[in-house]
């Protein structure tokens, strides 16, 4: 569902919604599947991005993203010097993704300890994303709202287990999304929530047997 | 929610409600965010809004290339036959956001940064002459934030994808309908003045030099607005567009989708495309990328 302040917003750092603001929030999102300041990331810009992604400082606003930073934060400007000096290596290529994809996308393969992701977002316009791949997954979210991702063996159970854990504290849940690549196959879970989880709730759902890979991403829009 | 603008403009008429009014209370009865966090949203973007403007007239900051910046300066002292009405206000003021952002200066993306310019300009250049209270204003953000979701639902509102008729043409269209809010008109009149705004906006390209968001996209903000000043005059007049404002719209999408993709902020077409176009570009990215070594 759209805000009226996606439209009347976001406040930002200059030049761009999509190449700048947008193109940060991809970042912040990336980030928050590896749970905290990437190590390294490997960034592909795809078609607008990486055509005129340089001058709209959409290196600069990825950058900044992955490292915390959010749209309106004057720090973006000089991200790419502050990522080196925080220990965040960082690799930019320009790409053509195979299949349709949005004008303006990047895939971002990120480490931090034992944890790594690839995530594949595109930014919509007015700094609006929406995240397309998450680990080969097809997904589709857009970190508006806290969320939880997981992957779950394709067994019985998993959704009703997880919400009843959720009910438990009284935490509400927006929208359930699952995908799989194959029928017996692991699947992505995506659950969109109204407020973060609590550390109770993330116990109970980490402690599933066919649960892995659990990780709560703070909103970022 | 926002799916039609001719619907929602039935349903404000009905309830006898401004279109911004309207959009505050189908938001918080969609429970994303209530009405208050929505409110203190726009105030806070009004307020960023005005900072922009008042950073941007002085006239005294450059763009990352050093291609523009100090224009807004100049219209703070207009010469030609439209001194001192609200048209140079206007353009004064979307020449001012524009060029803040430019500058990587801090804007409301309304509804992009690329058209940040239209908005403000529009509706604080109309309020410099004809001052209203704050929550007039912040009524009349909401109208056209509610404008814009039609507009992304429908159409689009990235230059990537449907140049620039969906970025200055889009905010063009959102400020000709809260201009009108603004000023007392009716949701209907405010959908005649979005229509008559986007019938002068369809098919303009998105063409910036190397790219970046300052050639012609700080000088488009100011004929954005310009162009809204017109659809709100004609509108408040009576006059009525005969194509209704849905269709406008879908209009727009439609020829984005079908534009070619020099024209959509690849900088491959265009203004981009002229040999001083070229020229230009090549000699500033040069030097960015030199000041970035």
């Amino acid at each position: 569902m759209i805000s009226l302040l996606d439209i009347i917003g976001p406040v930002m750092v200059g030049p761009s919604s999509s190449h700048t603001a947008g193109a940060c929030r991809i970042g912040l999102f990336a980030r928050g599947l590896v749970g905290g300041q990437p190590e390294s990331a490997e960034v592909e810009l795809h078609g607008s991005f990486a055509r005129t992604g340089t001058g709209h400082g959409t290196d600069r606003a990825i950058a900044g993203g992955l490292l915390g930073f959010f749209p309106d934060d004057e720090r973006l400007r000089d991200s790419l010097e502050l990522a080196e000096a925080a220990g965040l290596r960082l690799k930019f290529s320009n790409t053509k993704l195979r299949g349709e994809h949005h004008p303006n996308t990047t895939r971002i393969t990120l480490r931090r300890e034992e944890h790594q992701a690839v995530v594949t977002g595109a930014s919509l316009g007015a700094g609006r994303i929406m995240i397309n791949e998450i680990d080969g997954f097809a997904v589709e979210v857009n970190g508006a709202l806290p969320t939880l991702v997981f992957v779950a063996q394709d067994v019985p159970g998993i959704v009703s287990a997880v919400t009843t854990a959720l009910a438990r504290q009284g935490e509400n849940i927006a929208t359930i999304k699952v995908s799989r690549r194959q029928k017996g196959g692991a699947a992505i879970h995506i659950y969109e929530l109204d407020q973060s989880p609590s550390p109770e709730t993330l116990g109970v759902i980490r402690a599933l047997p066919a649960v892995s890979h659990l990780r709560a991403l703070p909103r970022i829009a | 929610m926002f799916e039609s603008l001719g619907e929602l403009v039935e349903r404000a008429e009905k309830d006898g409600i401004s279109l911004g009014e309207l959009g505050l209370r189908l938001e918080a009865e969609g429970g994303l965010r209530t009405r208050d966090e929505v409110e203190r949203g726009l105030t806070r973007a009004l307020a960023v809004m005005r900072g922009a403007v008042e950073r941007g007239l002085p006239g005294d900051l450059r763009s990352v290339s050093g291609l523009v910046g100090g224009d807004a300066a100049r219209l703070t002292r207009p010469v030609g036959p439209l001194a001192g009405t609200v048209f140079t206000e206007v353009l004064a003021a979307a020449l001012a956001v524009q060029e803040v952002n430019a500058a990587m200066g801090v804007i409301v993306a309304a509804p992009t940064a690329g058209g940040a310019g239209v908005l403000p300009g529009v509706l604080l250049g109309i309020a410099k002459l004809r001052p209203v209270p704050d929550a007039v204003l912040v009524r009349a953000l909401a109208t056209a934030g509610l404008i814009g979701a039609v507009v992304a639902h429908r159409a689009s509102l990235s230059g990537a994808e449907g140049g620039c008729q969906a970025e200055t043409g889009a905010a063009a269209g959102m400020a000709a309908g809260a201009g009108v809010e603004m000023l007392g008109g009716s949701p209907t009149v405010a959908a005649h003045a979005v229509a008559l705004t986007m019938q002068g906006t369809l098919g303009l390209v998105c063409d910036p030099l190397g790219g970046l968001v300052e050639v012609p996209c700080v000088y488009r903000n100011a004929t954005g607005g310009a162009i809204a000043l017109a659809g709100i005059e004609m509108a408040l007049a009576g006059i009525r567009f005969p194509i209704p404002v849905d269709e406008v719209i879908d209009t727009m999408g439609e020829i984005g989708r079908t534009m070619d993709v020099r024209y959509r902020e690849t900088a491959g077409g265009g203004l981009a495309a002229t040999p001083t176009g070229r020229k230009l570009a090549k000699e500033r990215l040069v030097q960015l990328r030199r000041k970035g070594e």
